[in-house]
């Protein structure tokens, strides 16, 4: 039997930068109320939301994310030529094909990156992440690109009143690449299928275009048991992800989830019984849910804010549709 | 040792106080928990979890809306504990 030669990759992977593009439209709550039967007071005490962005015509999944990332390539302090592979998790890109991931790859100028997007909502971070890791451990790319970008504003009901307040547009990028210590812990994550409805789009696009449904597909969800979930028992997959980094909660740093929900931000900050020490990522406030932006867009606005610095401990967790999640320990870049 | 009626409500009483800051003298039977004691939809979800907890019984998530007061969440107890 012929011997294939095996490839050969970095000990460890770590962060190296991170870049965020917000899009110019500042959505302020009273924009919300125009379609739909609430007040600032109850958008603001059931979700903490104060602000989003909207996109607009010009700011497309693809231009959010090459702004995105020619920050955090710069950030990390290397070149679009030496990116490997470009890793793009979006819900909310309507060309179903090609990957926006090559058209991304390509405005970056880098040299043919593997290119491709994947779909694993707002657990799709670190999903991302995790492939990245496992691509530089395992050879097949020096430093890969992983972006989370959405336009949820495309896929909100604006008169459905548990949802229209919660959504945001943005794109969120890393850089991830060799390292000689561990700086990316092990990935706990799964998928709830049997949970499918609980966060789904409303109808397939076919039901829209065979005029099934008179309105174009949007995000739906269960609030309560979105809730429930999300804060109970993601709260045990978050301490899975320290216990696995072999990381205490006294020894974290920074606590990055999915900006979902302040509400559910801090019932997940009392269920884990962080320290106050721990710097907890709020960008929800003025950010909105931005699904598989919200991580790398919260990291970069707590490090350019000096609440976190580089270096720092962070523990991070996706979860959404799906069911399904992902957790891990992170160096901050 | 299943508990009884009195001891769910002072339970009931201690999360409520615990969750949204009510006083425990405040939570009766015929309390509702949205119009009464300031538990809105979300921290409902914290009560009913707690309540989980403390009266080892399992309340669906189809089961909350149908717990308007006080009284309601003390009888699903009652009739589910193990």
């Amino acid at each position: 039997m012929s011997k294939i030669k095996p490839s050969k990759g970095a000990p460890y992977a770590r962060i190296l930068g991170v870049g965020g593009y917000r899009p110019t439209r500042v959505v302020p709550n009273e924009v919300i109320l125009e379609t739909i039967d609430s007040s600032d007071e109850w958008i603001r005490s059931r979700s903490g939301i104060e602000t989003r962005h909207w996109a607009n015509d010009e700011e497309t999944v693809a231009a959010m994310s090459v702004e995105a990332s020619g920050k955090a390539i710069a950030d990390a302090g290397i070149t679009a030529e030496q990116i490997g592979a470009v890793v793009v998790s979006t819900v909310s890109h309507f060309k179903q094909t090609p990957a926006v991931a090559t058209e991304i790859a390509d405005k970056l100028g880098t040299n043919r990156a593997a290119a491709f997007d994947i779909s694993a909502g707002c657990a799709g971070f670190g999903y991302g992440l995790t492939l990245a890791k496992g691509m530089i451990v395992e050879g097949s790319a020096e430093y890969v690109l992983v972006i989370g970008v959405e336009r949820l504003s495309d896929l909100t009901d604006l008169e459905d009143r548990a949802t229209a307040f919660l959504f945001g547009d943005g794109a969120g990028a890393v850089v991830v690449g060799p390292s000689k210590e561990p700086a990316i812990g092990p990935t706990v994550w799964g998928s709830e299928g049997d949970k499918s409805d609980t966060i789904k789009q409303t109808v397939p696009w076919t039901d829209y275009r065979d005029g099934e449904v008179a309105k174009f597909p949007a995000i739906t969800q269960e609030g309560q048991a979105v809730f429930r979930w999300a804060v109970f028992e993601m709260a045990k997959v978050a301490q899975q992800a320290l216990d696995a980094a072999g990381i205490s909660s006294a020894e974290l740093d920074v606590f990055i989830p999915h900006q979902a929900n302040e509400r559910i931000i801090d019932s997940m900050v009392k269920t884990l019984k962080l320290p106050e020490s721990v710097t907890v990522a709020r960008d929800v406030r003025t950010t909105g849910n931005t699904s598989a932006a919200s991580i790398p867009l919260a990291m970069e606005r707590l490090l350019a804010t000096g609440e976190a610095k580089s270096g720092d401990t962070a523990l991070v967790i996706g979860f959404g549709a799906g069911l399904v999640y992902a957790a891990t320990v992170v160096t901050l870049p | 040792m299943a508990a009884t009626q009195e001891e769910i409500v002072a339970g009931l009483a201690e999360i409520v106080n615990e969750i949204a800051g009510i006083p425990v003298e405040d939570v009766q039977l015929d309390k509702s928990f949205t119009d009464d004691l300031d538990v809105d939809s979300l921290s409902m979800v914290e009560v009913v979890v707690a309540a989980e907890e403390r009266f080892d019984v399992k309340i669906p998530d189809d089961d909350v809306k149908d717990l308007k007061t006080v009284g309601d969440a003390t009888n699903y107890i009652l009739k589910n504990q193990d």
